[in-house]
């Protein structure tokens, strides 16, 4: 129970730090915003490895190929992700380059 | 030693974590924001690297190593051609499909740690059906929305009757099934009824939520649907008791909502109006009352009025992604420039299919970024501009949002180019914008259409100035 309440305690948290982090953003940095926090969301892929794992010890091939497929899906999430973003944001910093 | 192992693994899980917190927040300034994405995927790389050596992993043996690598390579592959492949145009849809499979990611975790699971236990079977529900949501929510963006499906609002009413059943119905998983305890065949319920309806929630919502929208739901799929890791890390997977989820979760909230104000609605109401549906027939038709004019009589001009500002919407004008739209800025005319561009917070669309695109064309001005930095101004010339953009520029109170878009901030003193409007043919309203902007006196692809329109224009 006390690990439960813990994350718990941790995800209301980390709830209220997205809040705070978020405001005042200028518009033009939305969708790198958004393309960027959405590869943070492919954290996924480390519930997928460890939940793969567990697949493989037990040797269930149902979880096993499920749990292949979310890493599969994970990873492009995340390295798409941050590459897109990195790929807009290199645009904007080329212009601040060029007018110094 | 699994005691130090244990500390190890927390502290680079806690120092992952701070680097997904430092990275979100200079991600929103726009000098660090390359800064900041870089330090949340160095996170990201230590979380993995991180998981490598968690027990459960290294049980699993080579077999266990080769499938992970295996999947970790195929999936980078296909993410990094997908990235560099991708034309800036067409940006909003991939954003949408990454965020589908990061959705679809979180929901196979649950499945496979069912399959995993003997014995179904309250609190683990809870967050286990939530991160279902909310997997499946932003997965099927976000293939339609990527349908939509990219003309592939969907791309009429479909009318679903009683959408609402079907929708609560289909809520409600999954929470049931995640409730009798949760409380099946060693009975199997219950468990299994209940997880198939709450995967099928939740699903089918996330097609009938997104297919009825009109494309102009589109941004807002892509960024709920992306605080959906924080959400959904976020809740895998609560099933499977992962720190470093409920804080850098829920952070996404929260920073999305908020994103969202945003970018509703921007386009004067609420967040519930645009998930339960029906837009768009009653309204498309309203507007056209004044009869009038839209003048029009040829690409040599627009050059006259341009090459006279002293002030211009462009007007950029979805239409000129589309027609991948921006570089030609650049081209046509500097002519104006070196013929000595003010030249700005006034971006809408809603224009394109995500909100800062037009300055990504802009920015890939060079236009420098002091000339990209906001509707509250242009508007004061607009009444001594001669010319603004709107590039495939509609509700963004519609005066209903300000005089016409009986029109959906009534209380959109807009660009009020009708107060310039010529307005171009470089269209595809007749027609409403993605809402589907009139726009009376077309048919005022000052208005001028110029028909055609915006791009060879602009290309013309350009021309026109190269044989002066």
């Amino acid at each position: 129970m006390g690990e439960i309440m813990l994350l718990i305690f941790v995800f209301v948290i980390a709830g209220f730090l997205g809040v705070e982090l978020i405001s005042k953003v200028p518009s033009q940095l939305h969708t790198p915003l958004m393309s960027g926090t959405n590869a943070i969301s492919g954290i996924t892929i480390v519930g997928a490895i460890s939940a793969t794992a567990i697949a493989v010890n037990a040797s269930g091939w149902v979880g096993i190929i499920m749990g292949f497929l979310a890493i599969v899906f994970a990873t492009i999430n995340v390295v798409g992700g941050y590459l897109v973003t990195d790929r807009m944001l290199g645009m904007f910093k080329k212009k601040e380059d060029k007018k110094q | 030693m699994t005691d130090i192992m244990n500390a190890v693994i927390t502290v680079l899980y806690m120092i992952s974590a701070v680097l997904f917190i430092r990275g979100i927040k200079l991600l929103g300034k726009a000098d660090t924001a390359r800064k900041g994405n870089s330090l949340s995927a160095w996170g990201m790389l230590i979380a993995v690297v991180t998981v490598l050596v968690e027990k459960e992993v290294i049980d699993s043996g080579l077999m266990g190593y080769g499938l992970i690598v295996l999947a970790v390579v195929i999936g980078a592959v296909i993410g990094a051609i997908w990235a560099k492949k991708v034309e800036m145009t067409g940006m909003p849809q991939l954003v949408a499909l990454f965020n589908g499979f990061g959705g679809l990611s979180s929901l196979l975790v649950a499945l496979t740690q069912y399959v995993n699971t003997a014995e179904a236990k309250a609190f683990e079977g809870i967050t286990l059906g939530l991160t279902i529900a909310i997997g499946a949501i932003a997965f099927t929510g976000s293939i339609v929305a990527w349908g939509k963006l990219s003309g592939k499906m969907f791309k009429k609002s479909v009318a679903i009757p009683a959408k609402n009413a079907l929708n609560a059943v289909l809520a409600v119905a999954g929470l049931a099934g995640i409730l009798v998983y949760a409380f099946s305890g060693a009975n199997a065949s219950m468990g299994m009824i209940g997880i198939i319920l709450v995967t099928a309806t939740y699903l089918i929630l996330g097609f009938t939520m997104v297919v009825t919502i009109g494309g102009g929208d589109m941004p807002v739901i892509i960024s709920l649907l992306n605080a959906f799929s924080g959400l959904a890791a976020a809740f895998a890390g609560l099933a499977i008791a992962n720190s470093v997977l409920v804080v850098s989820g829920c952070l996404v979760g929260t920073s999305g909502l908020i994103l969202t909230l945003i970018m509703c104000k921007a386009m004067n609605r609420t967040l519930y109006s645009l998930l339960f109401g029906s837009f768009g549906a009653s309204s498309s027939k309203k507007g056209a009352a004044s009869g009038k038709e839209p003048k029009s004019m040829s690409v040599e009589d627009a050059y006259l009025i341009l090459e006279a001009a002293s002030s211009v500002v462009f007007i950029p919407g979805y239409g000129m992604a589309v027609a991948q004008a921006q570089h030609s739209v650049k081209e046509l800025a500097d002519k104006l420039e070196e013929n000595g005319a003010e030249v700005n561009f006034a971006i809408h917070p809603v224009a394109g299919r995500m909100p800062g669309h037009m300055n990504v695109l802009l920015a890939e064309a060079n236009v420098p970024y002091e000339q990209l001005k906001t509707a509250d930095e242009m508007n004061p101004q607009m009444a001594n501009t001669d010319v603004a010339i709107v590039i495939g953009a509609n509700d963004v520029v519609n005066p209903s949002a300000l005089e016409d109170e009986s029109s959906p878009l009534y209380g959109m901030p807009i660009i009020n180019a009708f107060e310039a003193r010529t307005v171009f409007v470089l269209k595809r043919g007749k027609g409403t914008g993605f809402s589907g309203v009139e726009n009376p902007l077309f048919t005022n006196d000052n208005t001028v259409m110029l028909y055609g692809d915006a791009k060879q329109t602009v290309s013309s224009l350009v021309s026109e100035f190269d044989d002066a």
